[in-house]
């Protein structure tokens, strides 16, 4: 394996990174004015009663709002006002959505670049699965906005992946290409690795979505509030144009159910790894602690959405203590706790 | 809707349930109801699955004897106030602790609780038929409504029934459980699918406690030895012939197979210098050869992630090291001792540290504290070490001492630390003498003309011809419950997924006649309505009602009807497969 060639390719997988992170800034950048428009849009159409016209988010709506109605609400309820004619006012949000897709295949380039010069999978050291995580969790984005319009937590998206990315490369996270430890040597690495991200993934979607939940519960909360009294408090305007929390969080349950499998059967091919590399299938290794109290957590998290008094806003927090205790898990444990998963390729 | 028999059983506190019941009464037995119905409801069972997750975090904090012993040994002594008050709460041993067990002793009480009425429920609900068609389908939330013209000639109430026959094939076809439901005037069939949806959601607990009998019970057949052996060396599968051996509750140790493993080479390759992980070790493999009590040997090779399949038994690799061979003589030239002495490594350039404890032979006991670098090469400070870990230039250097082993009173001692506490130190340090230094083949005198100590050379004698030999630490393990837990747990991944995935619904399709200025009109309507999370129920109900209407092939005169919502966007609705 001539060694230049390996150093060239891998300088140009970073190069890459560099360029997919300065485009998700601009992407961020963009998604931000749109919802600082989204709040113009608000105010100018403060005249109309909030749900009094809701067809404009029939494309979305038709699907959002089937997913509660044998619960007995059965709303197809957005608070989005009637716009139709006036398209360019989702410009910015498009805009972003283009930058984001253009980033994504300077990402997408980076990463397999790196796995071409690794000569393996590109997600066997710290650096490489933040890149290839942070890839999935714009890939699924991506692909969920063909069946949802989820374009309000753009910000969300591109925000997170440009911390994780420059976090890691100015925090001295990069890695240079060296061969795979033994243990790594398995196709446990490629299954169990990819499926944790793909999870992951999933998880942060639902975090996002669990997040404006809150924000428009609260919302509403005082819209009904300031009906009953004739004190306001103000609540981010943007969030009149995004649907109900009870669509929200439906949705966001269903991205976190599909994390959910995706964690269990981490934690299943994690276990058929660990029988194959360490003698044993379960030791309670940190890394093995941490995936089984996050796979608990979203259990509860799923329990809570079914257990009454607890629907709601309550599950929402399960859902955020998960994605915390998921980064928690990818960054904390990782770099700074002692444990047989001691592959984060740091020293 | 009212819940029917087909509906799952849910415990009083499910969010779909009815308000919560009446308090306990005073009777004993009333109570215990109540109590039990506490400890089998939603609630107890979220708060303990919370309190689980967070049971386990101290887990991750403080070092565990079963996964890090050493770890606490270096607790204690890094804080020895603070240990001993860790260790009372158990949190050395968090997973096996009183309070960790309780937690989920008690979540799976909770389970057990929760399943087997709901099991029983299913199980009778698998049996009964759909519940009746509602009066006013146009109530529920998934509605269309169509209308189409009546053929002439034949009687347009059997083109009603007619239609719904129809129906019911198509629904039966699809996967439904049907049920006609024809009165005066109006017909009708009534059709539910996804009992599946219950049914993985009782695998995937019942597979929850499988797991956990299969860990908790199953673990009690297994055992866990461990060894090192040196190249060119055999040790049996007997108790006696291990380091270490941790049974399981129902293991004694004496039903071994006793097979036999030599050691007949130990490989490992290192990245030379100019890559970018220069010395990193890899490629590692113990080439084995296996005897098994019938006498039929095998060779064959065990690697990190392929351990070696024999007699039920799995070999794994855990560790590898040098084991120089050192030869003592005395005065008189006889041979005192002769060992290849596994040194442990101390670093990634293996520079590795032993022992050599000579015992009988000298009029007092000799002990050495040894040294070897695969690479040696000297510091600044003058001081030396390794900077690769093959052997480019071997150097063992020992450090001799005179005294009392501390082995005689029959007290174990560890064979790679020396208790110098009753010894006189006679080269390095502060003796003012330097350290032996040996390379592979040379001999040096003992101090005091005590006798000679050699570094053999190995070449001529192991596989590898390397002069140094190596030894491998291996784990045999043995757990036939593994293979349990893996069943279960493969259950419950697919329970879990048709728990989450197959919808259940009912959707019913009615059929009316209706006469108008043209002549008889047929009103067709179609309603669904989901139990459970169910996202794909509109998509579901328009399909079967496109299906439906072509299939049935009468001119559809449909007029949007005001409040029709169902009807006024199915054309862009998106249409999955719900078969
Ligand atoms: C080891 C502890 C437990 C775990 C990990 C767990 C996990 C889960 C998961 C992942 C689900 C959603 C998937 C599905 O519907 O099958 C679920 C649902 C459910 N669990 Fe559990 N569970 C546990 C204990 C319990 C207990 C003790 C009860 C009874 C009190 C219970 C009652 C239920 C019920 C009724 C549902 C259906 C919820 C719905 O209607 O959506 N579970 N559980």
């Amino acid at each position: 394996m001539p060694a230049e060639e390996t150093l060239s390719l891998d300088a140009v997988s970073v190069l890459l990174i560099w360029t997919a992170i300065a485009i998700y800034a601009l992407a961020f950048i963009a998604y931000a004015l749109d919802l600082a428009r989204r709040s113009a849009m608000a105010v100018d159409a403060k005249g109309v009663p909030e749900y009094a016209t809701q067809r404009e988010l029939v494309g979305v709506g038709t699907r959002l709002g089937s997913g509660a109605p044998a619960r007995g609400t059965g709303s197809v309820d957005t608070a989005q006002p009637a716009a139709t004619p006036r398209r360019p006012r989702q410009m910015w949000a498009r805009v972003g959505t283009a930058l984001t897709v253009l980033a994504f295949l300077f990402h997408l380039g980076a990463t397999i670049t790196r796995g071409i010069a690794a000569e393996r999978v590109p997600w066997s050291n710290m650096y490489e699965f933040s890149m290839t995580g942070t890839l999935l969790i714009v890939a699924v984005y991506l692909v969920v906005l063909f069946r949802y319009d989820l374009r309000f937590l753009g910000t969300f998206i591109t925000g997170l992946i440009v911390i994780l990315l420059a976090g890691v490369l100015l925090g001295g996270l990069y890695t240079e290409v060296v061969p795979l430890m033994d243990p790594l040597k398995s196709v446990w690495l490629v299954i169990h690795v990819f499926v944790a991200s793909l999870g992951t993934a999933f998880f942060a979607l639902a975090f996002a979505l669990s997040v404006v939940q809150l924000m428009q519960a609260r919302r509403e909360r005082r819209a009904v509030e300031a009906s009953e009294s004739s004190e306001a408090k103000p609540s981010p305007r943007f969030l009149r144009t995004l649907p109900t929390a009870d669509t929200l969080e439906s949705l966001a349950y269903r991205f976190a159910i599909v994390g959910f499998i995706f964690w269990t059967f981490t934690l299943i091919a994690g276990s058929i790894w660990a029988q194959d590399a360490w003698g044993r299938y379960w030791g309670f290794d940190t890394k093995e602690v941490w995936t089984f109290v996050i796979w608990v957590l979203y259990a509860g998290y799923i329990h809570a959405r079914a257990t009454r008094g607890w629907r709601g806003t309550r599950s929402a927090w399960l859902a955020i203590i998960g994605f915390a205790a998921v980064m928690f898990n990818f960054t904390i444990v990782n770099m700074f706790f002692k444990g047989l998963h001691a592959y984060s390729g740091l020293s | 809707m009212s819940n029917s028999l087909s509906d799952p059983l849910r415990p009083s506190d499910h969010a779909d349930g009815a308000a919560d019941v009446s308090a306990p009464r005073l009777g004993p037995v009333e109570w215990l109801r109540w109590a039990w119905r506490q400890v089998t409801s939603m609630r107890t069972a979220l708060v303990l699955l919370l309190l689980l997750a967070i049971a386990a975090i101290p887990g991750s904090l403080v070092p565990q004897r079963s996964a890090d012993p050493n770890g606490v040994t270096q607790y204690y002594t890094d804080q020895p106030d603070l240990a001993p008050i860790l260790d009372g709460l158990s949190l050395f041993d968090v997973y096996t602790s009183p309070w960790f067990s309780a937690i989920y002793l008690l979540l799976f009480l909770s389970l057990i609780g929760c399943v087997i009425p709901r099991a029983k429920h299913h199980a009778k609900a698998l049996m009964s038929r759909p519940p009746r068609t509602p009066v006013r389908l146009s109530r529920l939330a998934d509605y269309e409504k169509h209308s189409v013209e009546a053929s002439e000639g034949t009687d347009a109430s059997a083109q009603a029934s007619d239609a719904v026959d129809l129906a019911a094939k198509q629904l039966r076809r699809a996967g439904y459980r049907v049920e006609r439901d024809d009165s005066r005037g109006s017909w009708s069939v009534s059709a539910e699918r996804g009992y599946l949806r219950e049914t993985g959601n009782l695998v995937f607990h019942i597979a929850l406690v499988g797991v956990l009998i299969a860990v908790g019970f199953g673990g009690g057949f297994a055992y866990t030895a461990q060894r090192v052996v040196v190249e060119g060396t055999t040790f049996v599968n007997t108790l006696t012939d291990y380091s270490s051996f941790n049974p399981g509750r129902f293991v004694d140790g004496t039903t071994l197979a006793p097979y036999a493993v030599t050691l007949d080479e130990f490989q490992v390759s290192y990245q030379g210098f100019g890559t970018n992980a220069v010395g990193q070790a890899g490629d590692f493999a113990a080439v084995i050869t296996t005897r098994e009590p019938d006498g039929q040997t095998t060779e064959d090779a065990i690697r990190v992630n392929h351990p070696v399949d024999l007699a039920g038994d799995k070999l794994y690799l855990l560790g590898n090291g040098y084991a120089p061979t050192i030869v003592v003589r005395d005065a008189e030239g006889v041979v005192r001792y002769r060992e290849s002495q596994p040194f442990l490594p101390q670093d990634t350039n293996m520079t590795s540290l032993g022992v050599v404890k000579v015992a009988d032979g000298f009029a007092e006991q000799l002990g050495m504290i040894g040294f070897f670098y695969p690479t040696q090469d000297v510091l600044t400070s003058g001081a030396y070490t390794s900077t690769f870990p093959d052997l480019i230039n071997p150097v063992l250097t020992l450090n001799v001492f005179q005294g009392d082993l501390g082995i005689n009173d029959g007290t174990p001692r560890s064979v790679y630390t020396l208790d110098v506490g009753e010894m006189t130190q006679l080269t390095g340090g502060s003796t003012g003498v330097d350290s032996i230094e040996l390379r592979p083949g040379e001999t040096a005198d003992l101090p005091n003309g005590l006798g000679t100590v050699t570094f053999e050379d190995e070449s001529a004698t192991i596989a590898s011809e390397a002069p140094v030999k190596r030894f491998a630490s291996l784990q045999v393990h043995r757990d036939p419950s593994a293979v349990w837990v893996l069943v279960f747990a493969v259950l419950a991944l697919l329970g879990l997924l048709t728990a989450l995935f197959v919808p259940r619904r009912r959707v019913w399709v009615k059929a009316a006649v209706r006469e108008s200025e043209d002549g008889p009109l047929i009103d067709l309507e179609y309603a669904g309505l989901a139990r459970g999370e169910d996202p794909a129920l509109r998509a579901a109900v328009t399909q079967v009602a496109d299906r439906h209407l072509a299939a049935f092939d009468h001119p559809v005169v449909d007029a949007l009807e005001p409040g029709d919502t169902g009807s006024g966007d199915r054309r862009d609705a998106p249409t999955p497969d719900v078969n």
